[in-house]
């Protein structure tokens, strides 16, 4: 294999990454008093997978762990010994340390060797517990890690555990290995894609008389040759690379039997794995622009053809229809490559729960619906911080301790359900927990004591609102979990930057759910296009609550010059757009322009325009990458006629009313 | 100025693009310059400087478009077809500039490059990589990238603003 074994580490790293994110899924998922065969096999490939790709590529730290996962794996699974909650730790803290591993050898950081150690003797000591029959493979592997010179026999047995920890089946295993040749070919190749395995599952073939020992036979005099005292030296890098195609091999002969072996359990089992294919986003992001220039010409050229005789080019415009709805077809369909279901931000979370709920000795379970909602990539990611906060602080804060929680009446073990859904043009996620729910009187006097302005008459939803103010936590006392009153503040603030919202509901004693809003994509604006002064600006239609003809009677204006509009037994302050952007020829008489009502967070204003044009969906062009940020602007767009069209940041204009206010 | 290692190595000559403003003529590294169109209908940006015309839509792209005309006092401010917008494209942004006329490119060896002595000027001398000659005609060298990433031209977010 003359291959440059470099360009394959990328896949490696993302397999195993994959690898370790179904096993952590799988682990959470078993039951520990009747574990299922099948989630057990199931994680022991997961193991497997990473070490035959670890020992491809010379990491010799990542074989080491888990092999000694493997090891213990394989005990579970031939129901040797029996699963208890320590393994179940010990199994996800080595998850934890190969994901160490892996990202030290991405170049992200430094595994601790210590952390490493501990979870490796952490393993061993579970399987050394076990009848003697089996000592003396554990005895093998342990000494191979111990890396005894003399044990050399036992150090090329490395991966030998296999056909020895099956004494009773060895002889069904080599059946199988006879009979069902072609397919264990096949599935070899699929599970192993980046292996040149056409000639090495011949080779196999021939070798298969000594499966354990004889891909290392050749070795040995490299082995001898070499530092004893690493034991694992003939996976050292450098002689690595040389020999990699035998470590190949070997790692693929191990696999193949274990293809094998999950064939009689699972048939087929990898026959959907070739259902996706990896792009990278910068890809998916150049087609979202292409396609964002596609709908502008064809709204361009659409905008052209309206001046033409139907009659006299009915077949352009049949043409141009199709193109219209061509367009919004891929449009759509571009999009919906971007998506991803939540489950990507909430497949995360049982392991958060369980390692808190342990630490803080509660019991909780997680639900979760909706994991199907797909959401934009880029806010997907940027979901995860601001939930985990949530998650974190309905644990610490809002689940009681099951003492509490029998006094109260509640069942001893908490619940915290997610919820994503659509509604409108949003997303809305939602974080409930069963908890003590908040307490009003005590955020108030926390409140107080911070020096907020409160009173005891405010609306519940203002109190709730109160917590995520910056630095506010009614937590006594600051726990490395929660209490220091960070948290809150940067969720909202997190929110707040994907352009969605926040919003708590808590009744004490029954627990506590806070809402999360968020548009759907970042891409693609639902705008309202208004003229002021002959200019086209965009205001976004989620901001806007109607749009009315100002009268006299509602006109109002305080010490001759503030404009107030009175609606509804409602003040609102007016801003008139030409003067905050000095446009001239613009409308300048309230009674002949219209007044559109904004709300931005939980704000009103209502600003004066000349008139409103229509509706459009549109395409959110960046002026910052070429240009700066303009205050009053949060971006531009093309429209159809080809200009450029800036869209309002109707936060900004808002808070324009309180420049005004403060300069007066 | 002339030991800085970016001006050593325009000094050394190169092909330049020329254009004029006024009466005067400039020039700027041909490397720099995505292309060259028409004067279109901008988009005007309210609240910036008078020399940022505002932003043009080239192929989907946002572009902003500066007037040197306006920024340096030059020339008739005129829009017309002749008008001529140069449109750059810097290490990090693509900005157009509106210029008064492009004449052409010209080779300069070293030798025909010579160091700006420092005076008094709108344009800043440390814009100025050197003065080009050509028989009687003398060409100002720009650094049109630093010039344009300068916080003078209002293109750029002002630090810590």
């Amino acid at each position: 294999m003359s291959v440059d074994l470099s360009q394959f580490f990328q896949v490696f790293f993302e397999e195993a990454a994959e690898h370790l994110a179904s096993m952590e899924s799988l682990l959470l998922e078993l039951d520990v008093s009747n574990p299922a065969m099948e989630d057990l096999n199931a994680i022991f490939r997961a193991a497997h997978s990473i070490k035959g790709g670890a020992g491809t590529f010379g990491f010799t730290d990542m074989i080491a762990l888990t092999h000694e996962l493997e090891t213990l794996l394989d005990k579970l699974r031939n129901q040797e010994i029996h699963l208890t909650d320590t393994m179940l730790d010990v199994f996800l803290q080595a998850k934890d340390a190969i994901s160490m591993q892996l990202a030290a050898h991405r170049g992200e950081g430094d595994a601790d060797q210590e952390v490493i150690g501990d979870v490796c003797t952490r393993l061993k000591q579970l399987y050394m517990e076990v009848p003697p029959d089996t000592g003396r493979q554990s005895m093998a592997s342990s000494s191979a890690a111990r890396q005894d010179p003399e044990q050399e026999h036992d150090d090329y047995g490395f991966f030998d555990p296999l056909p020895e920890s099956f004494p009773s089946s060895e002889g069904e295993d080599y059946g199988f290995f006879e009979t069902i040749q072609p397919p264990r070919a096949i599935d070899e190749q699929e599970a192993y894609g980046f292996f040149i395995s056409a000639s090495s599952a011949e080779q196999q073939k021939h070798e298969v008389p000594d499966p354990g020992y004889g891909f290392f036979a050749d070795d040995s005099h490299h082995h001898s040759s070499q530092d004893h005292g690493q034991g694992y030296g003939f996976f050292e890098p450098a002689a690595g690379l040389a020999k990699s195609p035998q470590v190949a091999d070997g790692s693929e002969k191990v696999a193949a039997k274990h293809v094998q072996q999950r064939n009689t359990v699972k048939p087929g089992t990898s026959s959907n794995e070739q259902s996706s294919i990896r792009v990278s986003i910068e890809k998916v992001d150049q087609l979202i622009n292409l396609v964002g220039e596609l709908v502008i010409t064809q709204a361009m050229l659409a905008q052209s053809a309206a001046y033409l005789d139907p009659s006299a080019y009915e077949r352009i415009e049949s043409g141009l229809n199709q193109l219209e709805r061509n367009t919004r077809d891929i449009q759509e369909s571009i999009m919906s490559v971007r998506m991803l279901p939540m489950s990507f931000v909430f497949s995360r979370f049982p392991r958060v729960v369980r390692d808190l709920a342990g630490k803080l000795s509660k019991q909780v379970e997680l639900k979760t619906f909706g994991e199907s909602t797909e959401l934009d990539k880029a806010l997907i990611e940027r979901l995860a911080d601001p939930m985990t906060h949530l998650i974190r602080n309905s644990l610490d804060h809002g689940i009681e301790t099951p003492e509490r929680r029998i006094a109260a009446g509640k069942s001893e073990q908490g619940t915290i359900t997610l919820n994503a859904y659509h509604q409108g043009g949003n997303i809305v996620i939602e974080v409930e927990d069963d908890g003590g729910g908040l307490n009003r009187n005590k955020i108030l006097a926390k409140a107080r004591e911070r020096g907020l302005a409160v009173n005891d008459n405010m609306s519940d939803e203002a109190v709730w609102m109160l917590i995520f103010e910056a630095g506010f936590s009614t937590a006594e006392a600051v726990t490395d979990v929660s209490g220091r009153g960070v948290g809150m503040d940067v969720v909202k603030r997190n929110i707040a930057e994907m352009g969605g919202r926040v919003e708590l509901s808590s009744v004490e004693g029954y627990g506590t759910r806070t809402t999360i809003r968020l548009p759907l994509t970042l891409a693609i604006l639902d705008g309202l296009s208004i003229l002021v002064g002959g200019q086209i600006f965009i205001l976004p239609l989620a901001s806007i609550v109607e749009s009315l003809q100002v009268t006299d009677e509602e006109l109002k204006s305080v010490s001759g010059d503030g404009r107030l509009l009175r609606v509804r037994g409602e003040y609102l302050p007016m801003v008139m757009l030409h003067e905050v952007f000095s446009i001239e020829n613009a409308i300048t008489d309230p009674k002949l322009g219209i007044a559109v009502f904004l709300e931005s967070g939980g704000k009103k204003t209502a600003l004066l325009v000349d008139e409103l044009l229509g509706q459009h969906q549109v395409v959110i062009k960046s002026l910052e990458s070429n240009f700066r940020k303009v205050h009053g602007m949060s971006g531009a767009t093309i429209m159809g006629d080809g200009t450029v069209a800036l869209i309002l940041d109707v936060a900004a204009l808002s808070a324009e009313t309180e420049l005004l206010a403060q300069a007066a | 100025m002339a030991n800085e290692p970016v001006n050593t190595a325009s000094l050394s000559g190169g092909e330049f693009l020329t254009f004029t403003l006024g009466s005067e003529e400039y020039g700027i590294d041909i490397l720099k310059v995505q292309e060259i169109r028409g004067y279109d209908a901008v988009t005007t940006i309210a609240n910036t400087p008078k020399f940022i015309k505002g932003v043009i839509n080239l192929r989907g792209i946002i572009v902003p478009i500066v007037d040197m005309r306006i920024k340096f006092n030059l020339g008739n401010v005129t829009y017309d077809p002749q008008t001529v917008v140069i449109i750059l494209n810097l290490a990090s942004r693509v900005v157009g500039v509106v210029v008064d006329g492009v004449s052409d490119v010209i080779a300069l060896s070293a030798d025909q490059v010579k160091a700006a002595p420092q005076f008094g000027a709108t344009l800043d001398t440390k814009y100025i990589v050197g003065l080009g000659t050509i028989n009687e005609r003398m060409l100002i060298l720009i650094d049109i990238e630093k010039l344009m990433n300068s916080s003078e031209m209002e293109l750029v977010d002002r630090i810590a603003s």
